[in-house]
């Protein structure tokens, strides 16, 4: 049993870390949440040159052939950062739609150019409704002579109004919530039909309803099996989920980082704060939350890739589960430590807690998974 | 990273299943697996057949008879005989006194104590708290007076677990009230059937008699018993802190509580239908298996990284592990239901002559679950290690 890195995740950490301390200071990070098109095509660019953006893309088509567990380290260090950038979004979801269930034809198209950063890329799967249930799908998509007509609604997409490709989730057959009968297409956000309303979140990120009404596409569009997509999307999701663990473990580890230093500095009573107990007992429940999680955020990643689907499941629940509850109490707790000023839009505090709160809003919150966990013994 | 077992570990699993499934008595077993009472008896008997094995101490180094087991493989081993329904190895003379002597018992203490611990030749306990010195450990009043080549005790220990079994106890005593109070403490080995020593139950809440007060009347000591240097007790009892912290963590037998619980939920029914299918109390279950799930890859990682005596990083194991057991005591008391009410000291031996109230495996749950309130207080409660991780992890 072996929890190091390897001494490429090493050196991705590190190199992650440098770059983040270098180029993503806070204030330069408020400029880009605060711009139009919500993250820094500069960065963006950066982070396909260090060769993140095709971390875990096939060798074949553009990327490095990564795990999941490469994914975790990128995610912790993004996460440490609170980088806005959309690479869970691009590069874990939409391109790893694509890498899992494309032909040859279509990664060639889409994963070279989205490795090099010039595509961007988002899973177009939630509606309204739907909660976190990956089989609720209603959008339709109906034959039309080769290829296909997509007409329905999808809810707060990751970057949907910056992705250049949506990969969209449609019933092919089937009632509404079942299993069988959903397909995946891959839907430029340029065509005829596609109408996409973006929006900021609450932790400085993108997302956008999208509306597909009547949208043409060739056959050369079905991504994966023709009604079987559930599967690859479970899998995707849970990869994803995977990462949005590391992320937490990175946003908690600066936030701890931050909390601390607040209590060694901020003096009350004539001492730092810190040397009250009520407080240090407080800093400790985050510190064993952070590294519970750590754990969890471990064993996620490992399994991730996982063929044992009710091992990788389990597995990915339990850790996004617990993610989900510890980061919404350590998100809490920072703001409640850091008094008056953890309220503050000033201190970088009050954004890491909100994004560690959303987090939990992503791929499926504490209940859902608790409920999944459970309900796989 | 690698979280597989190696083959190596997967085969050693085996063999200590195979064991345990050869060796371990069945009425012993049934009383750990049924929450009964454990008697003096069980625990030797046990404890023989794993000294007769080598595997009393296998996690010891093999400098002192031991296998010398890597972590992982003392991981398994505690997984394996838990899940069997094997009883706590009684841990003060193999996991807390024993450390204490390799790392600084003179040679005769080495060549004397340590082959009788491995061999399950004498039962220990520690002579730690007293009435005025729990968490402030440090303001101890037992006194030790040296008098030739012998120190005369006197004094009074309590909270003393299975001291009525006792052979030998390990003291804190003060040698010097001269100094700095954590300066003057000394780390002595005491007979526990020499002239002086006397034992004196607790009854604790659930009717059980499992500590106690030891009181000592100028019990003479030889000086030889004395560990290490005079005036370093305190060093060598925070030593000893982290050992027992990593295994109080106490997973594998808290996956074998976690698996009787569940067995218990599909057993009782709530609204028609079996409790364990109950979206709420499901949802409690999962909470704790998945806090579960997460100690154990901690544990592995603390292990990993700090070898087998790991620092102040440990006290998180003692938190969550102490937290989770008194979570699953909880349960198991909530899963019976009205069940939980009747108590009933008999029904704790095995083969009651009565027949039970209720199901069979109701009876020992709310006493248990009383039984574990000592789990978060004990080791330095869990409060202390708080304190322990914002002074010595967290710079507080």
């Amino acid at each position: 049993m072996d929890f190091s890195f390897s001494e490429e995740q090493q050196l991705l950490r590190d190199s992650l870390a440098r770059f983040v301390a270098r180029e993503y200071p806070f204030e330069k990070r408020r400029a880009i949440v605060r711009s139009a098109e919500g993250f820094s095509r500069e960065i963006w660019a950066q982070l396909a040159e260090m060769g993140l953006l095709g971390l875990t893309l096939p060798a074949a088509h553009g990327g490095f052939g990564g795990t999941a567990v490469d994914t975790l380290v990128a995610m912790q260090a993004l996460g440490g950062g609170l980088v806005v950038e959309p690479y869970l979004a691009s590069a874990v979801l939409g391109a790893g739609t694509v890498a899992r269930a494309g032909t040859p034809a279509q990664r060639e198209r889409l994963l070279p150019a989205a490795a090099r950063g010039e595509l961007l890329l988002t899973l177009a799967h939630g509606e309204a409704g739907a909660r976190y249930d990956l089989a609720q799908v209603a959008a339709r998509a109906r034959r039309a002579g080769t290829g296909f007509v997509l007409d329905g609604r999808k809810a707060v997409v990751p970057w949907g109004a910056q992705a250049d490709v949506l990969v969209v989730s449609a019933r092919t057959a089937g009632a509404e919530r079942e299993a069988a009968g959903i397909s995946l297409f891959l839907v430029e956000r340029a065509a005829k039909g596609v109408s996409v309303r973006g929006y900021r979140t609450i932790d400085g990120q993108r997302a956008a309803e999208v509306a597909l009404d009547g949208v043409t596409v060739d056959a050369g569009a079905l991504l994966g099996p023709l009604d079987e997509a559930l599967p690859i999307i479970e899998r995707v999701v849970d990869v994803g989920a995977a990462a949005l663990c590391a992320e937490a473990v990175g946003v908690m580890e600066t936030l701890n980082a931050q909390t601390l230093d607040y209590l060694k500095t901020r003096q009350q009573f004539g001492q730092p704060i810190g040397r009250f107990q009520a407080l240090q007992h407080r800093a400790v429940d985050m510190f064993i939350h952070l590294e519970q999680s750590r754990s969890l955020a471990l064993l996620a990643a490992v399994r991730a890739d996982a063929e044992d689907a009710v091992e990788r499941a389990r597995t990915v629940s339990a850790a996004k589960a617990h993610l989900g509850r510890s980061g919404r109490l350590v998100a809490q707790a920072a703001i409640q430590l850091h008094g008056g000023m953890g309220v503050t839009d000033e201190m970088p505090a009050s954004h890491y807690a909100k994004r560690l709160t959303m987090i939990d809003f992503q791929l499926g919150d504490a209940d859902h998974h608790a409920a999944r966990f459970a309900a796989l013994g | 990273m690698d979280l597989e077992y190696t083959a190596g570990e997967r085969a050693f699993r085996d063999e200590v299943r195979a064991f345990v499934r050869a060796r371990l008595p069945g009425d012993i077993a049934r009383k750990v697996l049924e929450h009964r009472r454990l008697e003096k008896d069980d625990y030797v008997r046990w404890q023989d057949i794993l000294a007769e094995r080598g595997w009393l101490a296998g996690h010891w180094p093999r400098e002192f008879g031991g296998c010398g087991w890597t972590a992982v493989e003392s991981h398994i081993f505690d997984e394996e005989t838990a899940a069997a329904g094997a009883p706590r190895l009684i841990p003060f003379g193999l996991n807390m006194v024993a450390p204490v002597i390799m790392a600084f018992g003179s040679a005769w203490q080495k060549s004397h104590y340590l082959p009788r611990i491995r061999a399950n030749k004498d039962w220990w306990c520690q002579g730690y708290s007293e009435p005025g010195a729990g968490s402030d450990l440090a303001s101890l009043r037992t006194r030790a007076v040296r008098e030739g080549d012998h120190y005369v005790v006197n004094g009074q220990k309590t909270w003393t677990t299975l001291a009525q079994h006792a052979d030998m106890i390990f003291c804190l005593v003060r040698t010097d009230t001269t100094v700095k109070k954590q300066e003057g403490i000394s780390f002595l080995l005491v007979d526990m059937h020499a002239p002086g020593v006397a034992v004196r139950p607790i009854v604790t809440l659930d009717g059980e008699r499992e500590v106690n007060e030891v009181f000592f009347e100028n019990v003479r000591v030889p000086a030889q018993n004395l560990v290490g240097e005079e005036g370093k007790g305190w060093t060598y009892a925070k030593y000893l802190l982290g050992h027992e912290r990593t295994g109080i963590a106490g997973v594998g037998a808290s996956k074998r509580e976690l698996a009787t619980l569940k067995a218990i939920a599909r057993s009782e029914r709530r609204n028609g239908r079996p409790l364990a299918e109950d979206p709420l109390f499901a949802a409690r279950m999962a909470q704790v298996e998945i806090e579960l799930i997460a100690l154990e890859a901690t544990v592995m990682r603390v292990l990993a990284s700090r070898g087998s005596a790991p620092g102040p990083e440990a006290s998180i194991l003692k938190i969550k592990g102490t937290e989770i057991q008194q979570a699953l005591t909880e349960l198991m008391m909530d899963a019976v239901g009205p069940y939980a009410a009747p108590f009933r000291p008999e029904a704790m031996a095995l083969d009651a002559e009565d027949a039970p109230v209720g199901p069979e495996y109701a009876a020992p749950l709310a006493a248990r679950y009383f039984n574990y309130r000592k789990v978060t207080i004990y080791g330095g409660s869990n409060e202390i290690q708080r304190n322990i991780i914002a002074q010595m992890v967290l710079g507080l």
